[in-house]
């Protein structure tokens, strides 16, 4: 009883959609690899600035390389396989030669994979090492990173720097290597530091001190942002390093390290903010140096003119967006944990007049 | 001597409620079954909207088609679901169904038990999805569980989650836990203990080591998780500090204990889909499965292996070179087995006469998506590469081919091949091949592209994005993949519905195949077979068939 | 025309006789392989923290060894494992007697942890909010209690069917079903205060 009437047969429009296939596969791989090996983008990891985004892309490569062999190879075999063995409408109803096994074969499909296992092992291995075992460099800088629902709190412990939300490096030459060390914890949840082309990503974790390092060797910014999910507003943790020449590198330490101005003479109405900023609960969360304001949840604001952004990252730090977020922070962050603190008109200006002049 | 009656009771002569009464109460492992399945189906139509919903928000940057707390609820809801109220039941239900048949066994072993097990993971799916109706209500999308699918500590803690949306993820996936254990129980002692006569362990069909052997994960996967969750709740009502910080307690206590479940979970979810390829290959390539014995000796060390790679979720968590290393080490030993079980598909083929019948054409998907998948993971597992893909949609793009590309097509060719069993009637292959293709196209315009923002350095969980990291364009074709699964996922359920009442009659075998299902009718009586059988070799219906050259005679 | 018996496989060699185990054995392994997991993560959790709470009492300071309840736990598993022979050569009163004595014996462990456990309350002012020590102390120890009122409920009940005549020779599987549970929970006390009153000290 021939069962083949009951279903169809291979047709012969399968058979050119699957003959097609190969051609399918590469007219798309390639314009993917393509676009990705090569977009200007500005947290492309394949694109690394600094020795361990470097270390990264070099095992990456090999990766890849290997595991794409494998996949030609095998998905070529697969596709040999599905079109040669396909049954024709011409074959007999004699069932195919039943092959239960063969050790030989198995054997060496068994083997030819613990090889490539242990390749591929032993070459992590030595990238592991290279970056997590290396000694620490007497020239290296130390800077404490400490993650917060949603923002990044940055101190250089030896040079006497509080900031927020922009870090500040200076480039590491690799004749004499100036790495920044980040010893990093958080405040309340689980966050990440990632910033793709300088290095991989390392979870910052409440009780828990994790430490990487960093050493961008061209100057610029270098985006990232949080890669653990921390909250309401993980997605807008944005992550910003500014790898700066040592001469600009030293000439903001020194510029961070003032108390804040609280000499507006020439500007009543910074003068009229500051009073106005230090009888309200502003205090209490903020700190600007050498101020009563000494609170310690909410961003450092002593410099806050100087950084480009606020509210870590997504908004542009211009007066008008300043005075809005003052007023009420969970219409362009929703879920940050600022509360809006309910001010008039008047007050939000001066104070926003204020903050414009903490450079 | 054929005095067995055959007779069906007419389902025109009986009244709705009795219906009802039947299937509520009913202990019939058949039934169950079929319970399980049609509750998943349900989830995944629920959660593959929530998916659509997330896919529309993260069309364009800075877009406003749901708040950062609604998706945040879409992304929590739409994980839990899938696994734990899609993946779970509708791997239990098709196993359920399955496994008394294939070993000659009238039912499962503990059938009140296996009841139980299905009402309390309804109950517990009921309860999640009721959290989006408390508090503000549904426009707010309520208390929906919004901490992840994996809750990480210390987000999780009273301090952090306000509310009840932690506790309706935790009561309602520790109550699906105790269904899973229920059901892994009572399939473990029915593969041991009920087995027809001559059905030695090695003469099993595939699919049934397969379920061995993903239950055996269970009873030790689940139960960490169950513990970690009863560990969170006191807790958060109790004041215990497992996960306290403030007090000495661990963030990376509750990571590993999590993974420990987490990652033989995966397995748990993908040991039943090549269960399903190891039965659907070879009966349409014509072929015996080549390498039973080392299928099966890839299965249980795929296991045995799967419950020490946990870490591999956390490289990024700083646990220094010696434990990076061992955890490398680990996971890119367990592709030496998973590749084995590819390289069997691939010989089990070759030399055959393949038809490409749809359950056959999915499971060539399955194939080549898996192969992928499972390269995607290699790279992976290199731990410096992963701290740049870990935490990015190259991981979310990793394992959707692998819970889609992979186990979602092998469950479609699985329903084409067993639905002729379970209603006596064929599914259209026309309607099955507009389904493939359309889903097909959908998954490769979804996942294919997902890859590469990762590979930009998109993370993962994010209701928005900036522009200018060149994720836009990227993220805009993987909505639009969503698009054509949603199509063809209409397409099969259309196909299911009409099939029923307007398929071509089964018959007994309408595939020519071996097993011992297909030895009895479609759909098989409520006693499954009328005698109990006796088998001599592990395809006992080629025996049949083939008396001159029966399989007892090579293995 | 062939009808469904003939399509399913019957003839064969005739091996040798086909026993499988029994179900019962088999499920109740499976649930104490589950439940031994459960108890693991809890054990690693009491481990992990020893000496890592910020403050309050230590173990050293209050714990004393329960030597007379874990003799009394201990010598349940005994007297149960007596049940279970004594039913399967159908001596019913030995049967009834033993179980008797398990559920006592057990019921007087609960006891002594109950009465630890409210000394360590009142007059050591350890509870489970206190520290970590308290944390992991009061979850796994409760756990375990946890388990063993349930083992003592499934017994009383047995008790209380062999009391009244029901329990016959034909039942001493399914008894020892249930002295397999109550003897894994006899095990874990021994891992429990292994780690507890001995190590963690």
């Amino acid at each position: 009883m021939s069962l083949f009437g009951k279903y169809p047969t291979a047709n012969s429009s399968e058979s050119k959609c699957k003959s097609a296939r190969p051609l399918c596969a590469l007219t798309y791989t390639l314009p993917l690899i393509a676009s990705t090996a090569f977009a200007q983008t500005p947290t492309n990891i394949f694109d690394p600035a600094g020795t361990p985004a470097h270390d990264i892309f070099g095992l990456s490569m090999l990766v890849l390389s290997i595991t794409l062999s494998i996949f030609l190879i095998v998905g070529g075999l697969l596709l040999y396989a599905v079109i040669r063995f396909r049954h024709r409408p011409t074959d007999t109803d004699r069932e195919p030669a039943q092959i239960y096994g063969s050790n030989q074969i198995e054997l060496s499909w068994t083997v030819i994979p613990i090889l490539i296992v242990v390749t591929l092992f032993l070459t992590t291995t030595r990238v592991i090492l290279g970056t997590e075992a290396i000694p620490k460099p007497a020239s290296a800088m130390d800077v404490t990173v400490i993650g917060h629902q949603f923002w990044w709190e940055y101190r250089y412990p030896k040079l006497g720097v509080v900031t927020a939300n922009e870090l500040h490096v200076p480039i590491s030459d690799p004749a004499t290597p100036t790495p920044t060390y980040l010893t990093m914890s958080s405040a309340d949840v689980s966050h990440s530091f990632w910033v793709p082309r300088l290095a991989g990503k390392m979870d910052v974790i409440p009780n828990r001190v994790n430490i990487m390092w960093i050493d961008p060797q061209k100057t610029g910014l270098y985006l990232g942002q949080c890669a653990q999910y921390c909250g309401t507003q993980h997605a807008k943790m944005l992550l910003r390093v500014y790898a700066q020449s040592p001469e600009d590198f030293a000439a903001w330490i020194n510029q961070q390290k003032q108390l804040a101005q609280q000499d507006f003479s020439g500007n009543p109405a910074a003068t009229e903010g500051q009073t106005v900023f230090m009888h309200n609960a502003c205090i209490n969360c903020h700190t600007i140096s050498g101020t009563v304001a000494t609170g310690r949840f909410g961003p450092d604001l002593t410099h806050l003119a100087s950084r480009d952004t606020i509210a870590s990252g997504p908004i542009p730090n211009t007066p008008e967006n300043l005075r809005k977020w003052i007023d009420d922070p969970n219409s362009m962050k929703p879920g940050s944990l600022m509360p809006a603190m309910h001010l008039n008109d008047h007050d939000l200006d001066v104070i926003t007049a204020y903050l414009t002049q903490l450079h | 001597m054929e005095a067995i009656d055959e007779t069906t009771t007419p389902l025109q002569g009986r009244r709705p409620l009795n219906v009802i009464y039947e299937w509520i109460t009913t202990v019939d492992h058949k039934k169950i079954g079929l319970m399980y399945i049609v509750y998943a189906l349900i989830f995944l139509v629920i959660a593959g909207f929530e998916a659509i919903l997330m896919r529309i928000q993260l069309a364009v940057p800075n877009n406003h088609f749901v708040s950062p707390q609604v998706f945040n609820q879409l992304f929590t809801m739409h994980g839990t679901t899938m696994v734990f109220f899609m993946g779970m039941p509708i791997l239990f239900g098709v196993g359920n169904y399955l496994v008394p048949l294939m070993i000659g066994a009238r039912d499962m072993a503990f059938p009140r038990l296996n009841a139980f097990s299905f009402w309390i993971s309804a109950f517990a799916g009921l309860l999640l999805y009721f959290s989006y109706f408390g508090a503000s209500g549904l426009y707010a999308a309520g208390s929906a569980p919004d901490v992840g699918w994996f809750a990480y500590a210390p987000l999780t803690s009273k301090a952090f989650s306000l509310g009840h949306s932690t506790d309706y993820w935790t009561l309602a996936v520790f109550l699906s836990g105790i269904g899973s254990i229920g059901t892994a129980l009572n399939i473990v002692t029915t593969i041991v203990s009920m087995r027809c006569k001559g059905m030695k362990m090695s003469r099993m069909p595939l699919l049934v080591w397969l379920s061995l052997v993903m239950s055996g994960l269970v009873f030790v996967a689940v139960s960490p998780l169950t513990a970690a969750q009863i560990m969170l709740t006191l807790d958060r009502y109790l004041g215990a500090h497992f996960f306290d910080t403030q007090a000495g307690g661990s963030a990376v206590l509750w990571m590993h204990f999590f993974w420990i479940f987490g990652h033989p979970e995966v397995y748990v979810l993908v040991l039943p889909a090549f269960a399903f390829v190891n039965e659907i290959v070879p009966v349409f390539s014509r072929k015996a499965m080549f390498g039973y014995p080392a299928m099966v000796a890839a299965s249980v060390a795929i296991g045995f292996i799967s419950l020490s790679v946990w870490a591999h979720h956390m490289f990024t968590i700083g646990m220094g070179p010696a434990g990076n290393t061992f955890f490398v080490f680990a996971t890119m030993v367990i592709s030496v087995p998973t590749g084995i079980k590819i390289f069997n598909w691939l010989a089990t083929i070759w030399g055959g006469k393949v038809i490409f019948a749809v359950p056959m054409i999915f499971c060539t998907g399955f194939l080549f998506q898996f192969l992928v998948a499972g390269l995607t993971g290699i790279m992976l597992s290199a731990a410096p590469f992963n701290w740049q893909l870990s935490g990015s949609y190259f991981v979310v793009a990793h394992f959707h081919y692998v819970l889609v590309g992979s186990i979602i097509f092998a469950l479609f060719g699985a329903f084409y091949y067993w639905y002729p069993k379970v209603t006596g009637k064929m599914m259209s292959e026309t309607l099955g091949k507009w389904h493939f293709w359309l889903f097909a196209i959908g998954f490769h315009l979804t996942f294919d592209f997902m890859h590469i923002p990762g590979l930009l350095g998109m993370p993962r969980r994010i209701y928005t994005y900036e522009a200018g990291r060149g994720w836009d364009t990227l993220n805009f074709i993987v909505g639009i993949g969503a698009i054509f699964q949603a199509a063809g996922t209409l397409v099969f359920v259309y196909n299911m519905v009409r099939s029923y009442y307007k398929g071509k009659d089964a018959g007994h075998d309408p595939w020519d195949a071996w097993t011992l299902e297909w030895s009895v009718p479609s759909p098989p009586p409520a006693y499954n077979f009328a005698i109990e059988p006796t088998v001599n070799s592990r395809r006992p219906l080629w025996d049949i068939k083939h008396p001159e050259d029966p399989d007892a005679d090579y293995e | 025309m062939t009808t469904t018996a003939s399509r399913i496989p019957i003839d064969g060699p005739i091996e040798t006789p086909w026993t499988l185990p029994y179900r019962g054995n088999i499920g109740m392994a499976c649930l104490i392989l589950a439940e031994s997991a459960i108890f693991i993560i809890f054990v690693v959790a009491y481990i992990y923290y020893i000496g890592k709470s910020l403050s309050g009492p230590t173990p050293a300071q209050i714990l004393e060894l329960p030597i007379f309840g874990t003799i009394c736990l201990l010598s349940s598993s005994i007297t149960v494992h007596l049940a279970v022979s004594a039913l399967r050569k159908n001596n019913l009163r030995a049967c009834t007697l033993n179980l008797a004595g398990t559920v006592l014996l057990g019921a007087i462990f609960l006891i002594t942890t109950a009465r630890e456990w409210y000394h360590l309350i009142h007059d050591e002012g350890l509870t489970i909010k206190t520290n970590l020590f308290g944390t992991t102390y009061y979850s796994l120890v409760g756990l375990h209690a946890t388990h063993v009122v349930i083992g003592l409920i499934m017994l009383s009940l047995t008790l209380a069917f062999s009391l009244t005549g029901r329990v016959h020779e034909e039942h001493s599987e399914k008894l020892e079903v249930l002295s397999l549970y109550w003897h894994f929970v006899d095990a874990v006390w021994v891992v429990v205060f292994l780690v507890v009153y001995v190590i963690g000290r």
